[in-house]
């Protein structure tokens, strides 16, 4: 036992991660000479989604699964219906795709502007050292107040978007299952149209301006969870960026095709999903290369690594420049938010093409039907990655089961190799200091984890810091 | 005038209600002038601190952590308020209170997994035999129905508090709002 004492190994524990949606951890295990020996990510809530919703008619779920998360409500109501159709069986009216689809962009714009402006861009504009009492959103208004503004403007834009569709901003009810419950009115089309140049401009402002800061940012892009894995998400049937529909393409890290045109309805073919011991998220794996081989990445960075192209002008054009970043797929992490503003332009662009499109005002969008499948699955781009929702009913239409892989889950094995990549580079375990595990937070925020998201039957997440003995005694603490 | 100290703290729920907080948009940075968000996901404030001036709540007590926090909030805030239906009536997270935890934890790690089978233990807090509305744990000063109640409404809400009113929210919001 003395020989245990003797090497006298420590654990940091950042606890909570703030600036992230939701409750997380960081523990960071020394060895005996200081040295980051191995660090862990854990989500600490479970909320059971996959049970609370046995016994309820399935036609109940879309509005259910959208509590899942406030963040990207629509996401899950979106994948919900979805699953909803399967069971109907039926094939839904065009237009109700076309108006899903721009409500589901809509959010993405709302989403990945909270994440870049609202949570990140405070280590961007007052840096990853500065005072973390001064180092939010509310720091950022005082210190650049034209940037905290257009944050906010642009997320409102996509927040006003979807009050316009679907009545209200948070938890709409108008996504059901076969359709949606309301055609689009002329007006309110016009109303939406007329937004979105003010939005392309803040979007396009915002990443001419973040290209010009990257270079400060050498350390962490190369960092950063910058490693080779497997990217996965959906894309159209010509290789295009597409959040709604699409099939499953999987590429590695060299850039090149691994699988292609998946149908969704397989997932299970291709995802496995694994549990560990110390977190309520699950740790999902591309099932062919095992676990953990099978680690992969999906989200913004992967969805700009398998797409061909984007389908929008500026977005195109924006993506080419971007994919010249990496010689194979895009890898460092950092990246995300790059990404994440590129996704913006092209949700912006999508948006109008469709709703310029004269079939977007027809009043047929919704199809009827009863139950006449005993299965259904959904499956979406969310901000964050693909969602997959997965419903069983019986033959009153009642959940018997549900599954659900959320964005999040995907991006778990990475989410904890990076929080070690960045440990390892910055933290030295003489001495703990605030910036280090700063970055250690922030290579999270770059991954955007939706924690409300990874609760559904998972955890909450937090970070504290403590240096451990390895019997467990306290030698060190650090709180914010 | 010293600004107002605001907390804001999210238990088991969706986080829509802080999102909804958010939905304040300008009025959010106007807001900025006069009050100082001491504690909230939005802020690097890793601990709760001592003397919050008004606390506003999010979510059902699903946890043994979320109880500990709750007791912490209360005793450190001057004023608590119940921001939504999950803190108001355990609303959503509620629906698992008919199931049994292991029955909870089964579905999602056992029946649904493919690899290492098994409910976490390490590092993760425990599930409390059922989610509860704040109000049984601790007493509440300002209760705000809505899923999620409106921006308006939080304003409001806020905007009376600062003012050092009690807010009558009768015919703002109301429950599913
Ligand atoms: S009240 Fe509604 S919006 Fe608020 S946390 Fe609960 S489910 Fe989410």
């Amino acid at each position: 036992m003395a020989k245990r004492k003797a090497m006298s190994k420590q654990t940091l524990v950042i606890n909570p991660v703030t600036r992230i949606e939701g409750h997380g951890k960081v523990t960071i295990q020394l060895d005996e000479q200081g040295k980051v020996a191995d660090a862990r990510f854990h989500v600490t809530q479970i909320r059971g989604f996959e049970k609370l919703c046995e016994g309820r008619p399935f036609y109940e779920m879309p509005s259910l699964m959208a509590r899942i998360c406030g963040i990207c409500p629509v996401s899950h109501l979106v994948a919900s219906a979805k699953a909803c159709d399967a069971i109907l069986a039926t094939r839904i009216p065009t237009t109700a795709v076309k108006l899903r689809t721009v409500l589901n962009l809509a959010q993405l714009v709302q989403s990945h502007a909270l994440s870049f402006f609202h949570l990140s861009s405070p280590d961007f504009l007052l840096g990853m050292d500065s005072d973390p009492a001064r180092r939010n959103i509310f720091g950022l208004a005082e210190a650049h107040p034209k940037m905290a503004r257009d944050g906010v403007r642009l997320r409102q834009i996509g927040q006003q978007i979807i009050e316009k569709l679907a009545g209200k901003r948070i938890h709409p009810a108008w996504v059901v299952a076969g359709g949606v419950n309301e055609p689009l009115a002329v007006e309110t089309r016009d109303q939406i149209l007329a937004v979105l140049p003010e939005a392309l401009q803040i979007a396009t402002g915002a990443l001419d301006w973040f290209k010009t800061v990257l270079d400060q940012f050498r350390e962490e892009i190369r960092t950063f969870a910058n490693f080779p894995t497997y990217f996965l998400g959906l894309v159209s049937p010509t290789g295009e960026l597409e959040h709604y529909n699409g099939f499953f393409r999987v590429v590695d890290s060299r850039g090149n095709i691994v699988a292609d045109k998946l149908d969704v309805l397989n997932y299970a073919d291709i995802i496995g999903e694994a549990c560990e011991p110390d977190s309520y998220l699950k740790s999902p794996y591309y099932k062919p290369r095992g676990y953990p081989e099978g680690i992969y990445r999906v989200g913004p960075l992967a969805r700009l690594n398998i797409a061909d192209r984007c389908g929008t002008p500026r977005a195109d054009q924006e993506w080419a420049e971007f994919r010249e970043l990496d010689r194979g797929a895009v890898l460092s992490s950092f990246y995300y938010h790059y990404a994440r503003l590129i996704e913006i332009i092209y949700g912006i662009e999508r948006m109008e093409q469709l709703l310029q499109a004269p079939d977007i005002l027809s009043k047929h969008v919704r199809a009827f039907a009863g139950t006449n499948n005993p299965e259904g699955i959904g499956v979406t781009e969310a901000p964050r990655g693909t969602l997959i929702h997965h419903y069983k009913v019986d033959d009153n239409g009642l959940i018997v089961w549900a599954n659900m892989i959320i964005a999040t889950g995907h991006n778990n094995l990475a989410l904890n190799r990076g929080v070690l990549q960045v440990a390892k580079h910055f933290i030295n375990g003489t001495k703990i200091e605030e910036g280090m595990l700063n970055r250690v937070e922030a290579v999270v925020r770059a991954f955007d984890p939706c924690l409300s998201c990874s609760t559904h039957a998972l955890g909450q997440m937090a970070l504290q810091v403590q240096l451990l003995a390895p019997d467990g005694e306290v030698l060190d603490e650090l709180r914010r | 005038m010293s600004k107002a100290r605001v907390a804001t703290l999210w238990l088991d729920g969706c986080s829509g209600c802080h999102m909804s907080l958010l939905d304040m948009d300008e009025r959010l940075l106007e807001l900025a002038g006069k009050i100082e968000m001491v504690f909230s996901p939005l802020v690097d404030q890793k601990e709760f601190p001592e003397n919050v001036d008004v606390a506003l709540v999010e979510g059902a007590v699903s946890s043994d952590e979320d109880l500990e926090k709750i007791l912490k909030v209360r005793a450190r805030s001057k004023l608590l308020v119940s921001l939504g239906d999950c803190a108001v009536t355990a609303n959503i997270p509620s629906m698992r209170n008919p199931f049994k935890v292991k029955d909870v934890l089964d579905r999602a790690y056992i029946e649904n997994a493919t690899l290492n089978p098994g409910a976490p233990v390490d590092a993760v807090p425990t599930l409390r035999p059922q989610a509860r509305p704040i109000h049984e744990f601790v007493n509440v000063d300002v209760f705000v129905p809505g899923c999620p109640p409106s921006a308006d409404t939080i304003y409001f809400v806020l905007a009376e508090i600062l003012e050092g009113r009690v807010p009558d929210l009768g015919a703002k919001t109301r429950f599913g709002a």
